[in-house]
């Protein structure tokens, strides 16, 4: 009885002291959340039309598209972000043949050692190489642009919610305010900082970077293919989707047959367990 | 121990024989989980979880020592290591994956565990020891969940890890010391990191370890069963193996559906996508969470806004963080005493109908708006609703349970487990392996008549 008498007691005042001091003087100066005076961003990416090749339980990788999406990253990203986590000999997976990940690694340079003076220095990219940051460092990477550091897109579309659509929607979603929101959020003291560029997609809207993709044919797809804002926003995100998940359409791949055998399997541990239990049953007599 | 009428294990080979004679581990595992180990007959679907939150622990044991292999406790490359395990090693997205989603599993069999033993009193007499031994291994499980999620070191990690480790800072006086101690610096770096991937090596052979009692004190007085009444004669039991390795199989192949489809195809859903970006103290994200399964205890933590001071003044007694600290690890160590504090003689659930609606419309919604909360950012109107959650808990163990099991007037008991499963037919010979009349085997207790049956314990 004591046990219980002295938990109803002790109950009682953990409950008295949340409800007087943090409860009561909550819900008697309650207040919503303030909206703050910005901007507010588009928390929902779009797709692009007709959706990426890789998505749902069949999904599969359109080789052409990621080839397409390479070359984006070569010709406009890299520029400024590193791929980190992902190799030359990765490409392979692409499509490409040994020679031409070979080819394709030595145009890139790479940090090595001078093999004469010793000094470091660039030296062209063997496939084992990782692709390397267009900076030696960090520092020099945000000196270099505004102050905001280019984040590695290794891993990009999934450190994003939904982020294969975010990257598509963020590369090809730079345009205008809107007039009517901008004049209500700028009356709360919202403005577009010098220096950064407006992008519904992005959480603050304002971001750093400047309209990597800003005309058509901003690339000269090796296979023909127009290259349209869209054409390269949806290849390139289709791209880093594959850099953050290289396994992904494996992963789908492998998952069907082990569904299939385990769907079995437990049909047949459904059956043997009713049949060991079939005798447990009421006789009929 | 076992019923007496227990089969035991009889070695048929010479090979056997020898084994028997000289370390008897077949027999142990016979009378474990074998043929040796009867168990009342109408145990349902819930009572699956057990079996299943070993497999998880195995699964994790495999999973994670084969991680070790290729991970590598160091702020400079743990992450690079982690996404190395995803890209390099063969199979090694699998490996992560199924460990990643292995550790929520884990956590969904044991909350139902969970929840099966308080609906059904399962920590009831003389079933005390199980549930403590059950607590115990909860609470090694948030350890290692915890300091398991913090070694990827991706962004939530660091953060997480730096609010966690923070809390033992609440503590009056020694708190500052004692957490700089305990993380191995003023905030989470190497030192932490590598402490952190000892203990979470160390920590699930630790549980392997208390779940051998947890299992050993289940065989002292036998499993419990829905009707919470105790077995009386043969007819209420049935072999272990057979009839629940059978059941369990299915139970197994079920939960490995689900396991699998999460993945193969949904891997990162239960995770963060912060915790994709490396780990960076000088940048706090917008909205630190911890794993969805600590969310309700999360909400607890935050539930207190306020200082405990002296009314009319701005003494402090206690500080809202200590004032959390305490009622987040309380929610938890109030389930030791929970066996003394609802003293109604009924266990099952299905014959008390006030606790039953206390469980289904108090506790169930108060944890799901505790799970809720946890989760949304520290504004109204969730800090109200978690204040609210945040007292019903409490009051739901200490208050409620403590009067409902003196007030309430509970429903009749069937008879005999044989008789909740059969009706009437609960007679010589009903069925395969039935015993005598029970009515006639059975002694009541003294001073009362034998078809008074429910707490008579087991012979």
């Amino acid at each position: 009885m004591s046990i219980r008498l002295g938990a109803i007691i002790a109950g009682l005042g953990i409950v008295g002291v949340l409800f007087f001091w943090s409860l009561l003087p909550g819900a008697i100066n309650y207040a919503p959340p303030e909206k703050p005076a910005y901007y507010a961003f588009k928390e929902k990416p779009v797709a692009p039309e007709g959706g990426f090749s890789f998505e749902g339980p069949f999904g599969k990788w359109d080789y052409a598209q990621l080839q397409r999406g390479y070359q984006v990253y070569k010709e406009v990203c890299a520029a400024c972000h590193s791929l980190k986590f992902v190799a030359f000999r990765n490409l392979s997976e692409l499509g490409y043949s040994e020679a031409e990940v070979q080819a394709e690694a030595a145009n890139w340079m790479v940090p090595g050692i001078d093999p004469v003076t010793g000094e470091a220095t660039r030296v062209p990219g063997r496939p084992t190489d990782q692709f390397p940051s267009p900076y030696e460092n960090d520092v020099q990477a945000a000196a270099a642009n505004n102050n905001a550091l280019p984040p590695d897109l290794s891993l990009m579309t999934k450190a994003r919610k939904d982020g294969t659509n975010y990257v598509y929607s963020l590369i090809s979603g730079y345009g205008e305010p809107d007039p009517e929101k901008l004049a209500a959020a700028t009356e709360k003291g919202f403005e577009i900082p010098t220096g950064l560029y407006f992008n519904p997609y992005f959480a603050n809207v304002n971001i750093a970077m400047a309209p990597p993709i800003s005309i058509d044919g901003q690339v000269d797809y090796a296979d023909g293919t127009e290259a349209t804002i869209d054409q390269m926003s949806a290849d390139v995100a289709a791209f880093l989707t594959w850099t953050a998940e290289p396994s992904l359409v494996k992963r789908k791949e492998t998952g069907w047959p082990v569904l299939g055998f385990l769907l079995i399997a437990t049909m047949l541990a459904f059956l043997s367990y009713k049949q060991i239990w079939a005798g447990l049953k009421p006789k009929k007599n | 121990m076992s019923f007496a009428w227990a089969k035991t294990y009889e070695p048929q080979t010479g090979f056997t024989k020898w084994i028997d004679e000289k370390l008897p581990l077949p027999r142990l595992v016979y009378n474990a989980i074998g043929a040796g180990y009867p168990v009342p007959r109408n145990l349902n679907y819930m009572w699956n979880f057990g079996v299943l939150a070993g497999f998880c622990l195995v699964l994790q044991i495999v999973t994670g020592v084969i991680l070790a292999m290729h991970y590598a406790a160091n702020t400079e490359v743990a992450f690079a290591t982690t996404e190395h395990i995803m890209r390099n090693v063969n199979s090694g997205w699998l490996m992560r994956y199924a460990h990643a989603n292995g550790a929520s599993f884990f956590f969904i069999v044991i909350y139902l565990h969970i929840f099966r033993g308080l609906y059904y009193s399962s920590y009831k007499a003389p079933r005390e020891m199980i549930w403590l031994l059950g607590v115990v291994i909860f609470l090694l499980m948030m350890a290692t969940a915890f300091m398991g999620y913090v070694l990827p070191w991706g962004q939530m990690s660091f953060w997480g890890a730096k609010v966690i480790t923070g809390l033992f800072g609440a503590i009056p006086l020694v708190g500052e010391s004692l957490q700089i101690w305990l993380v191995g610096g003023f905030a989470p770096d190497n030192a932490a990191l590598n402490r952190f991937f000892s203990l979470h090596f160390l920590l699930p052979f630790v549980i392997a370890g208390v779940v051998i009692l947890h299992i050993w004190a289940l065989h002292i007085p036998g499993s419990s069963n829905p009707t919470g009444i105790e077995v009386k004669q043969e007819s209420d039991t049935v072999p272990f193996h057979p009839y629940y390795t059978a059941k369990d199989g299915f139970g197994l192949g079920v939960f490995l559906i689900a396991f699998t489809f999460m993945v193969f195809f949904l891997p990162n859903m239960l995770g963060h996508p912060d915790n994709y970006i490396e780990a960076n103290p000088l940048s706090t994200p917008a909205l630190i969470v911890p794993e969805w399964y600590f969310l309700p205890f999360y909400a607890i933590l935050r539930a207190f806004t306020d200082d405990l001071t002296i009314p009319f003044t701005s003494i402090v007694l206690v500080q809202a963080k200590l004032l959390g600290v305490i009622a987040m690890f309380g929610s938890i160590l109030v389930w030791f005493i929970l066996p003394w504090l609802d003293k109604s003689p009924v266990r099952s659930g299905h014959y008390r109908p006030m606790f039953k609606k206390f469980f289904w419309f108090g506790f169930i919604p108060c944890m799901i708006v505790l799970f809720i909360c946890g989760g949304a950012p520290a504004e109204q109107p969730y800090v109200l609703l978690s204040q609210i959650a945040t007292a019903y808990y409490f009051l739901h163990f200490l208050v409620i349970l403590p009067i409902v099991s003196q007030i309430e007037v509970p429903k009749p008991l069937p008879y005999s487990i044989t008789e909740a499963v059969l009706g009437d037919k609960d007679v010589p010979g009903g069925t395969d392996g039935g015993g005598d009349d029970p009515r006639a085997a059975v002694k009541g207790l003294p001073g009362k008549s034998p078809d008074d049956g429910s707490l008579q314990p087991a012979e």
